[in-house]
């Protein structure tokens, strides 16, 4: 059997160390939380490419096997978008009982 | 043919052309995406939570994120060390591949020590399963499941570790176990991957 091919990994090493630095900094950015929220899940999805693509070899195997791994996080991104109407939900009763509440508690 | 190609033709009767190396291979990507599911479900479900949660506490500074970031530097180094177990695999080093693995096992077994601290630590402020003292109580009944079930992982990850150094060991041919390395790397790549999830959306964000 041939030596197999290994990518350089302490270069990913590196590069995911400075991508978990830089994460920790931008939780400080003088920024509105919405673009750090997004800049955080930029980041972790680049730093999860990065160790699935090199550490775990999705670069040198079959097209398909990467739709297989690719697949959860297709079924997670549903899952948000399929929670979301319910939350919505959930918080307009929340904030409907909270207009209830104060008055009922005062006539006691 | 070689030992690894020998053994594998004993019990794999055709090979799969996803994984040409072996059937185990493909059964391990299968099984990562069905857990990575679980996961995906987990943090879908603290977002939803979270988002409809007036009082939320922040979790960066309730929690503290120094020790987590120490233990995501801990993680990732063990991914290191396991890839570097394969490299030397591959050069024919068994040797120094099983000190890898041992490496990387140790790894695993710190974080979870640094997560049985953290989680102790925690307790003893207020942060319990059913409640906490800076908002809603779905924080921490979260907050536990979600790491508790990602520990739950590392540990099961050191225990396979463990057992692949004594299959390493009783295998003379390095490149016969070369597949069952691989394959126990993709398992603890996958929890380092995992992780770098939660790390974000349960830490940082």
């Amino acid at each position: 059997m041939a030596e197999h091919k290994h990518p350089n990994y302490m270069a990913i090493f590196y590069y995911l160390a400075i991508l978990t630095a830089i994460e920790l900094g931008v939780i400080f950015l003088p920024i509105p939380k919405v673009y750090i929220a997004v800049l955080l899940c930029i980041f972790a999805i680049w730093k999860a490419a990065l160790v699935a693509m090199y550490f775990m070899h999705l670069k040198l195997e079959a097209r398909t096997l990467g739709l297989i791994a690719v697949t959860p996080l297709a079924i997670a991104t549903l899952l948000v978008f399929v929670l979301l109407p319910d939350g919505f939900a959930v918080a307009k009763k929340t904030s409907d009982e909270k207009k209830v509440v104060p008055p009922a508690a005062a006539k006691h | 043919m070689n030992a690894a190609t020998a053994h594998g033709a004993a019990v794999e009767p055709a090979e799969t052309p996803l994984t040409p190396e072996s059937w185990g291979k493909l059964g391990m990507w299968i099984f990562l995406a069905g857990d990575a599911v679980g996961f995906g479900t987990l943090l879908a479900g603290y977002g939803a939570m979270r988002a409809t949660s007036a009082d939320w506490p922040n979790p960066y500074e309730v929690l503290g994120i120094n020790l987590t970031a120490l233990m995501t530097f801990l993680l990732i180094c063990s991914s290191v060390t396991m890839v570097k177990a394969l490299e030397w695999l591959s050069r024919g080093h068994r040797d120094k591949a099983k000190m890898f693995l041992a490496l990387t096992a140790t790894g695993g077994a710190i974080f979870v020590s640094l997560q049985a601290y953290e989680w102790t630590h925690l307790i003893h402020r207020g942060l319990h399963i059913n409640g906490n003292p800076w908002g809603a109580s779905l924080f921490g009944t979260s907050f536990f499941l979600v790491t508790g079930f990602h520990g739950l992982h590392v540990t099961a990850g050191v225990i396979y570790l463990l057992a692949t150094i004594g299959v390493v060991s009783r295998r003379p041919d390095p490149m016969a176990s070369y597949n069952f390395v691989e394959i126990t790397g993709l398992y603890w790549h996958f929890v380092d991957l995992v992780w770098i999830m939660v790390f974000t959306f349960m830490y940082l964000l």
